[in-house]
This record gives structure tokens, C-alpha cells and sequence, in this order.
């Protein structure tokens, strides 16, 4: 295997950020050669080269694009979905710190292509520094004449907004983002209508993620065949991996889709001294947990799927044999219930009493009922709700009782938590 | 206080949209960068300007967690207690803190100077456990770390953040960066933490590239200087 760093190719100059730092390694120049482009041509080569969305679902994004009406005499928006939120996913946050203006290539050209005028890039409002970087970026793109009116003289206008949220992890789901970025309580919207068609303000509109957005520069540079060369059957291209929790050497990674994990933490270091993996997630909280009987699970779409849950964002959060996995999902599971938007019955009212409880199993005060109550209230929840979320905040209790059954039924038995939640600290040593 | 400069600052954030209530986060941030907190001076500002109702504003306020129903301390100092960081000592170091500081969660010390709440997922995990300081990140801290830390937001010398400004901005002026008014202090701080460049460095060791492009170039490769260029 190779690792194949591509967006953080960049990210060891102290200046990665600046316009000098990226223009120093070959950045606009995508933008340039895009603008000599036919935008339907753009949109073609993205369709060609496979990339698929980094924000989790992975649905394709030049079908995306494709979605777009034109010449329907509307106004066309393009909006950078950069409110990185779900429990475990730690790429997009870095990138825009240390590199904000592949970001704000990516949505010049994919502006460009999909003939939108006007962009917005939604950040969580959480990331101050993130914040002040990309508007500083946004800033220096107009003064260079990359953003602004007739970019590099080719009679194409952009404006691009930087919007920072506010707090709601809800807003990440792309119709939610919409009524955010409209002023309303984010809460998703039905659909159909799609937002390629009625999206912002009811115009058509492309959402996708910081991830995706900033790989289109170099898709342009390097073509379609070039980016297919990454990758496996039906996941192209290169991405980034974040590896987190009790291992050695926590980071970020970029390689091609289709790693194992054994493959990076065998490279990386692996798992914290005298201490075995014990359960992991692939691509966040939302993506059912994973154990060391999948560490050779090629971490493509298809292939983390067939094993019985999703890629999601590659948040792989690995977790020791310190750790308590009824302790893990009860906090998860209370992250949903807090982020829960409360337009939908099942998430509402389900994330609130599965916190209960599991609450009372991690007590030990829970019974075999109540492992049944759990499951059935997930089924009640997947495929019901009103969006995505509530299926998420499915994944970690039903894996969980999946593959560590027996651990909950020993919190009944022993009436109480058997794990010491010192030891699963990373100042363990210090305080023994 | 909300003044008639706050007023045409609202304006300004209004006139960045094609529709105007785009603007009310912004605004909202703005009232917070006043205010510490969505006052109802606030709240009234911002339903004027937009022609909403004082509910309307106060629904999607109430929505957000960012949005505070009383001032935040001078600094706001946030604990991820997700799941990663909870494990990995995020629960220690709050527990620590409430007790440090004699207050919980979402609670102001009686100085004003520091309020704390415990927070979802600050997307730096593999920093863990992460502190926020009014959204700054304050990375891989230990209870020991972190008391320091807000002692030294109590004594008005807070240490700098791990990845972000060289000094540390009060809640107030935070969140005036948020509501979208940059306070030129982009370019202070690293460009990235060193668990972001883990596998940068990694790659570089084993000698791994991406594939060249068609041009030959190197993804991402510095481009030779203009003259070695003129010269070949």
C-alpha cells in the first residue's frame, strides 16, 4: 500500500494556509484551467472520475452536480456543507485550518461548473480559528481576482459567504443546513423536492463536503483517469483517514479508499502499549461499531457495508479493552437525544427514553427487558424517522448489543459497571 | 450594550445575503459579541431589522447551543465529553473543573470571568481530550492542564491555544469573528497540530507519493522558482 497525500500534501509549511503557501505548491492553477473549460465538461469529468461524497452518504458527486436544471433562468447556489460535526470525524477542521484555499478553489470551479454565482461556505460555529482562516482566505481570493467579478477575465462572477453556525449538530444534514442558512431553526425539510432543484431559497443548489469540494482542484489537474487510479472498484480516488482514541500515534492519514485498519495501525503504531483493540467505528458515531474481527475490512463503500455497517467519514475511533461499551453507547446515545431536532416523534421521543435506559443499565439497575425495550425501540426508530439522525442514533446501540451482549447482561449480574474508567484515560499511567 | 453602532453592523451583516433573514445568526452572534449572552435588547434588535416577531427570533435562538440565555463568563470554557474524549479523560477533566471552580455545567464563576458547560464533539479527536476556550482549542489536556488553564482565565492571563491565536480573545470578541467581522489574527498560530501531520510524515518516511499527474509534477509538489523555469 501507498499512502497518497494530495490535500495535505501541503500541510508541513508553516504557511500552508496563505495564499503565497498555496499558490508556492501549484494552487489556482486548477482554477485557471477550469475556466478555459465548458462547465458541462467539468461536470463530466467529476461524473468520470468516481469521486464520491466525503461527508458520509458517498453519493456521487458529479451526479450531484448533474442534478442542476439549466438554463432555467434561476439563480444556482452552491453550498460547502462544513459544519463537521459527527462524533469522530476530525478531517474536515484540520484541512480548512492548514489549507483554506483548496477549499475555496474547489467551490470557484464547482461554482464554475454548475454556473452558480453565489456560494456559502457553512462552518460550525465552534472552530474560531477555522473561522478567522477562512475568511481570510475568502478575503485574499477576492484580491487576488479569483473570487469576485469576471475571475481571471473570463466574465465568470462569484461571491463566496463565509457562515458560521451556531451549534447543532442537526445542520450537517444538507436541508437542515438550508432552513439554517435561511435564518430558521435547522430542522430538514421532506423531500422530494431535492435540493438540486429546490434548495436554497427555493433555487437549485449543490451541497456537498469540504472534503469533496476541496479534491475537485486536483481531479482538474490530474483528470479522471488520474484520480480512478486511487482507489478500488467503486470507491475512487484518495481521501483522509482519522485515526483516533487508545492508539499510538492519533491522526490524520491519506491514502486511497480501500485501507484496512490493520493496515494503518500497523503502520502507525498500533494500539496503546500492552493494551488489544476492542470495538471501533469506521466513520463515526452513526456508523454501526466494528471489532478486531474486521481489521482486514477494505475500508471502501462497499466493502464496510457488506461487513454490516457504513464508511461514513473514515472516523475510525478505536477503543481498548479499558473501555466500557455500555458507557460508550449510553454517552452516544445522549448526544442524539441532545442534537435531536425534535421534529420527528420516533428520534425525539426515542433518543429520550433509549438514554434512559441505557442510563439504568450502566447503573445496574437494567433488566433482560429492558435489552429487548432497546432493540425494539431502535426498530421503531430506523426507517422511521424523519432523517438520517435517528437512524444513526440506531447504529450504536444495536451493534453494541450485537457483538458485547454479554457485557451488558454482566452489568445486570454484577449489578453495576466492572470496568474502572481510569484506566481508559490516556493519563492512566500518570495517576496509578 | 446594543447601540446604534450595533444596529448598522446588523445592517451590513443583512446586506451580505440575497434574502435578508440569512442574516440572523450572524446577527445573533453579533448580539452575543455585545451582549455575552442573546439579551432581549437583542432579540428585539434583530426582529426589527428583519421584520420578525420577537418569537420568531427567540424560537430559532433557543434552538442553538451556541446561543446563551445568560452572559457567559469572560471565558467560555468547554469540556468535549463525547464519547472519545469522555473515555480518554474528558470526564476526569470536568469533573475536575466543577470542582476546581465550584461550578457546573453551564453555570458562570461569581467574577464573571469563567462559565463552563460540557460539549459534543469538537471534531478534534485526535487531540483528545480537547478543551475549548471561547472556541479555541486547548488540545490533549489532563485535569492537571486544564485547572491551569482556567486559573489562568481567573488571574486575566490565560495560556495561548494549542492551535489557534498567540493570545487568547475574550468570549466578546469571538464572537464578533463569528458574526462574520474578521479580527485580522488569521495568520497568528500553527498550521496544523502534529497528529494532522502524523501521516504526512509518515508518507514522506516510506517515500509514498500520489501518483504523478499526466504533466509528470508531483500532487501538491512545490513548483520551481520562476527563473529555474525560464531557464529550462
Amino acid at each position: 500500500m501507498t499512502f497518497t497525500p494530495v490535500l495535505s500534501a501541503g500541510w508541513g509549511d508553516s504557511d500552508s494556509f496563505t495564499l503565497d503557501g498555496y499558490t508556492r505548491r501549484g494552487g489556482y492553477d486548477a482554477l485557471t484551467k477550469a475556466l478555459a473549460m465548458d462547465p458541462d465538461a467539468l461536470i463530466s469529468l467529476v461524473k468520470e472520475s468516481g469521486l464520491r461524497g466525503r461527508g458520509g452518504a458517498g453519493f456521487p458527486t458529479g451526479m450531484k452536480w448533474g442534478f442542476i436544471p439549466q438554463g432555467d433562468g434561476k439563480p444556482h447556489y452552491l453550498v460547502v456543507n462544513a459544519d463537521e460535526s459527527e462524533p469522530g470525524t476530525c478531517k474536515d477542521i484540520p484541512l480548512m485550518l492548514a489549507n483554506p484555499h483548496v477549499l475555496v478553489e474547489g467551490v470557484a470551479i464547482s461554482s464554475y461548473a454548475i454556473r452558480a454565482n453565489h456560494a456559502f461556505i457553512y462552518v460550525r460555529g465552534e472552530v474560531t480559528h477555522v473561522v478567522r482562516r477562512l475568511q481570510q482566505a475568502v478575503a485574499d481570493a477576492y484580491d487576488a481576482g479569483h473570487l469576485g467579478k469576471n475571475i481571471a477575465g473570463s466574465g465568470y462572477d462569484l461571491d463566496v459567504v463565509v457562515h458560521a453556525g451556531a451549534g447543532a449538530y442537526i445542520c450537517g444534514e444538507e436541508t437542515a443546513l438550508l432552513d439554517s442558512l435561511e435564518g430558521y431553526r435547522g430542522q430538514p425539510r421532506l423531500r422530494p423536492p431535492f435540493p438540486a432543484t429546490h434548495g436554497l431559497y427555493g433555487a437549485p443548489t449543490v451541497i456537498n463536503n469540504v472534503e469533496s469540494i476541496a479534491s475537485v482542484p486536483a481531479i482538474v489537474l490530474g483528470g479522471a483517469e488520474w484520480f480512478a487510479s486511487m482507489g478500488t472498484e467503486k470507491s475512487k480516488g484518495f481521501t483522509l483517514y482519522s485515526l483516533s482514541g487508545h492508539v499510538r500515534n492519533p491522526g490524520q492519514f491519506e491514502g486511497p479508499l480501500g485501507l484496512t485498519l490493520r493496515q494503518l495501525l500497523d503502520l502507525s503504531g498500533g494500539m496503546r502499549e500492552g493494551r488489544t483493540l476492542k470495538f471501533w467505528t469506521p466513520g463515526g458515531s452513526s456508523t454501526p461499531i466494528l471489532t478486531d474481527a474486521h481489521l482486514d475490512v477494505p475500508l471502501d463503500y462497499e466493502a464496510v457495508g457488506a461487513a454490516g455497517s457504513m464508511l461514513g467519514t473514515k472516523a475510525l475511533q478505536c477503543f481498548d479493552d479499558t473501555t466500557c461499551v455500555v458507557r460508550a453507547v449510553l454517552r452516544w446515545t445522549e448526544f442524539y437525544a441532545h442534537e435531536s431536532c425534535g421534529k420527528c416523534t420516533p428520534c425525539r421521543e426515542g433518543t429520550y427514553w433509549m438514554v434512559q435506559i441505557l442510563a439504568r443499565l450502566e447503573a445496574g439497575d437494567g433488566t433482560e427487558e429492558d435489552l429487548a425495550t432497546l432493540l425494539d425501540t431502535c426498530d421503531n426508530i430506523l426507517g422511521r424517522a424523519f432523517c438520517a439522525l435517528g437512524d444513526g442514533a440506531t447504529s450504536p446501540i444495536t451493534s453494541a448489543i450485537q457483538y458485547f451482549r454479554d457485557e451488558f447482561v454482566q452489568h445486570m449480574t454484577g449489578k453495576g459497571c466492572p470496568f474502572d474508567p481510569v484506566a481508559s484515560t490516556v493519563f492512566a499511567a500518570a495517576s496509578s | 450594550m446594543l447601540t446604534d453602532k450595533t444596529r448598522e453592523e446588523a445592517r451590513q451583516i443583512i446586506a451580505r445575503y440575497p434574502k435578508a433573514r440569512s442574516a440572523l445568526l450572524p446577527m445573533l452572534h453579533l448580539v452575543q459579541s455585545e451582549d455575552g449572552y442573546v439579551s432581549p435588547e437583542g432579540i428585539t434588535l434583530c426582529a426589527e431589522e428583519l421584520g420578525l416577531t420577537k418569537a420568531e427570533v427567540g424560537a430559532v435562538a433557543t434552538f442553538y447551543t451556541m446561543y446563551r440565555r445568560k452572559p457567559a463568563g469572560t471565558y467560555h470554557v468547554g469540556v468535549c465529553t463525547n464519547t472519545l474524549c469522555a473515555v480518554l479523560g474528558g470526564d476526569a477533566i470536568l469533573d475536575s473543573l466543577k470542582d476546581h471552580l465550584g461550578i457546573g455545567h453551564n453555570e458562570t464563576t461569581d467574577d464573571g470571568t469563567v462559565s463552563l458547560e460540557h460539549i459534543e464533539c469538537n471534531a478534534a479527536c485526535d487531540f483528545a481530550p480537547v478543551v475549548m476556550v471561547n472556541w479555541e482549542f486547548y488540545d490533549n489536556q489532563t485535569p492537571t492542564s486544564a485547572r491551569e488553564l482556567v486559573d489562568g482565565c481567573r488571574a486575566g492571563n490565560p495560556p495561548a491555544p494549542t492551535r489557534g491565536a498567540s493570545s487568547l480573545c475574550t468570549f466578546k470578541q469571538m464572537e464578533r469573528v463569528l458574526a462574520g467581522f474578521p479580527d485580522g489574527r488569521a495568520n497568528e498560530g500553527v498550521q496544523a497540530g502534529p497528529p494532522s501531520l502524523v501521516g504526512l510524515k509518515l508518507a514522506q518516511q516510506r517515500g509514498d507519493t500520489a501518483p504523478a499527474y499526466p504533466d509528470g509534477t508531483t500532487p501538491g509538489a512545490e513548483k520551481p522558482k520562476q527563473q529555474e523555469a525560464d531557464a529550462q
